[in-house]
């Protein structure tokens, strides 16, 4: 994306009193770089600590060392967890990344009611996901839903949806794609507005059919967008927590935790901090993992994004 | 205008514009019917007549109102202070010159790299002991300033030439009034991008406040739905009500600026 390169330091030169002008320069930044750092880093290095004991919050801990994290590889909790939310990950990412670009492409063409189209399918990004969470348990409601509605009047059989164990966390990602595919729509716009005219003018020029131009003119412009989109939305996706704590609350039997959702729980519903805190840097772990492993891909591929 | 031919591209985005858009007008809807209605079957899309009784429940048998307000205050503490912190941390690193601005500049960035997952256990703990789990401040501090708010505002600054300043500098401006009279005035746009990010983040955050407030007379509306919506499960009038009240604000704002939120999503994502 266009605004997040970092440019160079463009000072203003020429004042002389060096002391007076430290004061001033951290009286500019300290207050913000305070709260951020103090919020961040310093509770980071505190959960690891806390990672490594045994400890309710309330009587004294107990340092267990690499305990927590040596259970939490075959908790069959955690292990059911980390599928779910693996299985989210595969299944959201790509869709996102392939819905956003048609429908990007669809809103780049100059034809009647794009405003129209635009508004409303940028409106549902703005909706919080604990609302979106509460309206989709309502429309996939089992009996009286509009959902299943649909279906009736289709003469297909009705559905379960988020109340069965095997379809939950399938509806789970559609109700993320809902809220979630007008950002990868924005970006996609964005950088789509962003290809030189003349580019495709002069494919086109040669004879190339609208299609080629888009294989081979369009999608590599729109390359670093897209890497840029998978980690953020690899990212969106491992870290989704209000809408099954509005829809499903990790259940039905357990089919919708996710390990964001565990995390929650180990810690503010079971009280056991260490354990919670082991959990959450491995997660950590992973996502930096899947993020590094995203962009050592696509440098591969020749995409310079980061 | 010239009058353009049916293009094809209308088969994609009509059925996908309505899909997007008709769970809202349901929610709007199923607000204002009674629940004996939303019960029946086959189940009623449009309301027979406008039954307020989703909404009189709404506002006598839960504190939504004071919720309300409750979330109005965390997001104006949130935009005032982040505009007010990052537009000033911003401009120092971006034109000021001191001691260890490389290094802080660096922390500040890469704490975005941590996630709030990680965040939430010390984070809750801390608050505990400075004693402000409960309050409304538990939900606000954390948006009081963000490392992508420094790191906008500085990209911004940049991007300005800096003539402007070094004329006002010369003819003996202070840093302070050069900073609030003639660049702040300029840095408009990217300072309405920073309201509008931190507006959604804080107005729509639900994990933060459902861990950091657990009395019901503090909740935000997010945490108050969420729970209101874990007992009352089948008052789906009430709820859907309730869900008006907690996206209405942002989704009117939209639509009143929606170029300037369209700038804000395209600059990063921000959902939770």
């Amino acid at each position: 994306m266009a605004g997040l390169t970092f440019a160079l330091p463009r000072t203003v030169p020429a004042v002389k009193v060096r002391r007076r002008f430290d004061v001033t320069g951290w009286a500019f930044v300290g207050p913000a770089t305070l709260i951020v750092v103090g919020l961040s880093l310093f509770p980071a290095v505190w959960a690891f600590f806390i990672s490594r004991a045994k400890w309710n919050g309330i009587s004294p801990g107990v340092p267990v060392g690499w305990t927590n994290y040596a259970r939490l590889a075959q908790d069959p909790d955690m292990l059911a967890a980390a599928r779910h939310t693996l299985l989210l990950a595969a299944l959201f990412v790509p869709a996102s990344i392939g819905l956003g670009m048609l429908v990007a492409v669809a809103l780049n063409q100059r034809i009647r009611l794009i405003g129209f189209y635009r508004t409303c399918i940028f409106v549902p990004y703005v909706a919080s996901a604990a609302a979106t969470g509460i309206l989709a348990s309502f429309v996939f409601n089992p009996q009286f839903g509009a959902a299943n509605q649909v279906l009736r009047t289709l003469g297909l059989p009705t559905q379960q949806f988020l109340e069965s164990p095997s379809q939950a966390l399938y509806v789970i990602c559609l109700i993320a794609l809902w809220g979630e595919v007008g950002f990868t729509t924005v970006i996609y716009l964005a950088a789509l507005q962003d290809i030189p005219a003349e580019l495709v003018e002069a494919a086109k020029m040669d004879g190339a059919s609208r299609w080629r131009v888009f294989r081979h003119i369009t999608l590599p412009e729109l390359r670093p967008v897209t890497v840029f989109a998978a980690v953020w939305q690899t990212i969106t996706a491992v870290q989704l927590f209000d809408l099954i704590y509005t829809t499903t609350r990790g259940g039905p039997l357990n089919s919708t935790q996710t390990v964001v959702y565990y995390i929650y729980e180990l810690a503010f519903q079971t009280q056991r901090l260490g354990y919670g805190a082991a959990a959450a840097y491995l997660l950590f772990a992973v996502t930096l993992l899947l993020t590094l492993g995203i962009i050592w891909y696509s440098r591969r591929r020749g995409s310079e994004v980061f | 205008m010239r009058r353009l031919p049916f293009s094809p591209w209308h088969l994609l985005l009509m059925p996908l514009a309505l899909l997007f858009v008709l769970p809202l007008v349901q929610m709007v809807l199923t607000s204002f019917m009674s629940n004996a209605e939303i019960n029946q079957f086959p189940p009623k899309l449009i309301p027979s007549s406008l039954h307020l009784s989703g909404w009189t429940a709404l506002l006598t048998e839960t504190s939504a109102l004071r919720w309300l307000g409750n979330s109005i205050v965390v997001s104006a503490v949130s935009v005032v202070a982040h505009l007010a912190l990052c537009s000033t941390a911003g401009y120092g690193f971006a034109r000021l010159k001191f001691a260890g601005r490389g290094v802080a500049f660096l922390v500040v960035v890469a704490t975005v790299m941590v996630p709030i997952q990680l965040l939430m256990i010390p984070t809750y703990l801390m608050f505990a002991r400075i004693g402000i789990v409960d309050t409304l401040a538990a939900a606000f501090v954390p948006w009081l300033a963000s490392a992508f708010g420094i790191f906008l505002m500085r990209q911004f600054f940049l991007s300005l030439p800096a003539e402007l300043e070094e004329a006002a500098l010369i003819d003996g401006c202070g840093r302070w009034r050069t900073f609030r009279s003639i660049v702040l005035p300029l840095a408009r746009p990217a300072l309405a991008t920073l309201a509008v990010f931190t507006l959604l983040s804080s107005w729509n955050d639900l994990l933060w406040p459902l861990v950091a407030i657990s009395d019901d007379s503090r909740f935000t509306l997010q945490v108050g739905l969420a729970t209101f919506q874990g007992t009352r499960h089948t008052e789906w009038s009430q709820l859907m009500a309730g869900n008006v009240l907690a996206t209405m604000p942002l989704i009117l704002a939209f639509l009143v600026a929606q170029k300037r939120f369209i700038a804000t999503m395209s600059f990063t994502g921000l959902k939770g």
